[in-house]
């Protein structure tokens, strides 16, 4: 089982000024699963997405990919290892088109300082437009390529998110609630895509508050609250623990 | 023919505030880039009797050197502030020149005696050349699409892999250089310069190229230099209110095109092969 630890958070603390956002967590994720994070409003769910990419330096604690302390590295190294994410809040990029927003995530695979000042029409362009396709072809965003991604529909946008994290070629894929803002429709449609995403090998870990979906999606879930890990295991698990329903619902007088 | 020789200047000036502005950093100190680079050149070629050439690259990198070390602290600062500090760089740079290295420079009463190697108009539009073609390279290219992407939103470049503090440093450095080249240029086709020739407004200039031509492509600013230079000339019939027509037609662009003349989408839409529908189709 430890052969395929993909990440290791060790007693993760992170406080903004006095409030402890993040208290002495440790989580473990393990490659090929889907993983859901759960807990109440300000529990810390994104902050732990900011902590492990990079975004905040921890305060306290570790988190290790193999033998790689993620703490000492720069979010750009963090995403080489194959770590990428979306955002809560869509943040695209405002003068890029769909295609554009694919081409920019594979500046990783493709790097090298000379091949980078290199037209993109030069040297492995096929290759590189080879998995853009796929993967904008995958999220259904192949016909809209040419499109300023900023004035896309809504749902559209966070599946543009989506494919800019999978252009950078993942291991493990952070969702900051994805399903938030869609329909029913549309959330069954990303559903059907995450799916997907996971079956060509991507390790899931996804924030989300529908409980539906976390329920029917993931193989293990933590719960957070207050910073803390309070539970942690399958679905069916998760729904019984007395703690969990305390924290989301509060206690029985 | 001197409008010519301006023009040419002022489209490599107008590149080295895009090169910078490319990756979301507004610089209001280029005249000080450019105050480096002429009197670097001007110092090699008058007192070390260095050719032409080598002094011009000389300026620019020394400039380009500057601008590397400006570059660092305006990694954490942004905006209206960043602007104000290459603004006092600017200032900075001039006093320098006015005050420092005047038995070489002649201080405030000007730089004179350049005159040995003279720049011809066909050596400032063989430079403009060359960053056209280094800048229509860099546009189609993957840095050129994280330069984008970084001016958009710098954390999330940072999160699909892209180094900023490279691509930023990197930017600044190359717009200093572009500067400092055509601080050279000036120098030794004007075959004199003083320490008032690259003051502020000197600095906003370039800044106006870029945001009235477009800030977004390199052709903008190319476009807003060669309408800057070459509107005050043709609008000479107009006399005591020519300053005042120029200040309605920047009100007026400013209100009708407020991401400046050329855009991406423009360029994209109407000069590229109208039946290539994109990659791959």
């Amino acid at each position: 089982m430890n052969r395929n630890l993909l990440l290791a958070l060790k007693e993760v603390s992170k406080s903004f000024g006095g409030l402890l956002a993040v208290n002495n967590l440790s989580l473990n994720i393990h490659q090929g699963q889907i993983y859901g994070l759960i807990g109440p409003n300000g529990a810390g769910k994104t902050t732990v997405f900011n902590l492990i990419t990079g975004v905040y330096p921890c305060t306290k604690g570790s988190i290790f990919s193999e033998e790689v302390d993620l703490t000492r590295l720069k979010p750009h190294s963090i995403v080489r290892l194959g770590f990428a994410r979306t955002f809560q809040t869509i943040r695209l990029f405002v003068n890029m088109t769909t295609w554009e927003h694919v081409m920019v995530g594979q500046n990783l695979s493709a790097d090298s300082s000379a091949g980078g000042v290199l037209p993109l029409g030069f040297g492995r362009k096929r290759d590189l437009e080879r998995k853009a396709k796929e993967i904008l072809v995958l999220l259904g965003l192949w016909e809209i390529r040419n499109q300023k991604a900023s004035i896309l529909p809504y749902g559209i946008q966070r599946k543009v998110e989506i494919a800019r994290a999978l252009s950078t070629g993942p291991k493990l894929l952070f969702l900051d609630e994805p399903t938030a803002g869609l329909n029913i429709q549309e959330t069954k449609d990303l559903l059907k895509t995450l799916n997907q995403i996971h079956e060509q090998g991507v390790t899931l870990l996804i924030i989300e508050h529908d409980m539906r979906v976390i329920m029917e999606l993931c193989d293990h879930i933590f719960v957070l609250n207050f910073g803390q890990k309070i539970a942690e295991g399958s679905p069916g698990h998760i729904q019984v623990n007395e703690q969990v329903i305390e924290a989301y619902l509060g206690k029985e007088e | 023919m001197d409008i010519f020789s301006a023009l040419g200047i002022n489209i490599l000036l107008a590149l080295s505030v895009y090169s910078p502005f490319a990756t979301g950093q507004l610089s209001l100190g280029n005249a000080g880039f450019m105050a480096i680079g002429a009197y670097v050149s001007a110092i090699l070629t008058v007192h070390l009797s260095l050719s032409l050439f080598p002094s011009l690259v000389a300026g620019g990198m020394i400039a380009g050197m500057v601008g590397v070390l400006v570059g660092f602290p305006a990694l954490r600062i942004k905006g209206i502030f960043l602007a104000m500090i290459t603004l006092a760089f600017g200032e900075i740079t001039r006093n320098f020149f006015m005050n420092f290295l005047s038995s070489l420079t002649g201080g405030t009463y000007g730089f004179r005696g350049i005159g040995d190697t003279p720049v011809s108009l066909a050596w400032i539009w063989g430079w403009v050349l060359f960053f056209l073609v280094f800048f229509f390279f860099l546009s189609r290219s993957r840095t050129g699409l994280s330069m984008i992407a970084t001016h958009d939103d710098a954390i999330v470049s940072e999160l699909v892999g892209i180094n900023i503090v490279r691509l930023k440093i990197g930017a600044f450095g190359m717009g200093a250089f572009i500067a400092g080249v055509a601080g050279g240029l000036f120098a030794h086709y004007y075959l004199y310069i003083e320490p008032e020739f690259f003051n502020v407004w000197k600095s906003i200039h370039m800044v106006l190229f870029v945001i009235m031509g477009g800030m977004l492509t390199f052709w903008g600013g190319v476009l807003g230099a060669t309408v800057f230079t070459l509107l005050p000339e043709f609008t000479r019939v107009l006399q005591d209110w020519r300053g005042a027509f120029f200040g309605a037609v920047i009100i007026g662009l400013m209100i009708a095109r407020p991401s400046g003349l050329l855009t991406r989408e423009l360029l994209r839409f109407n000069f590229r092969h109208p039946d290539r529908k994109g990659p791959l189709s």
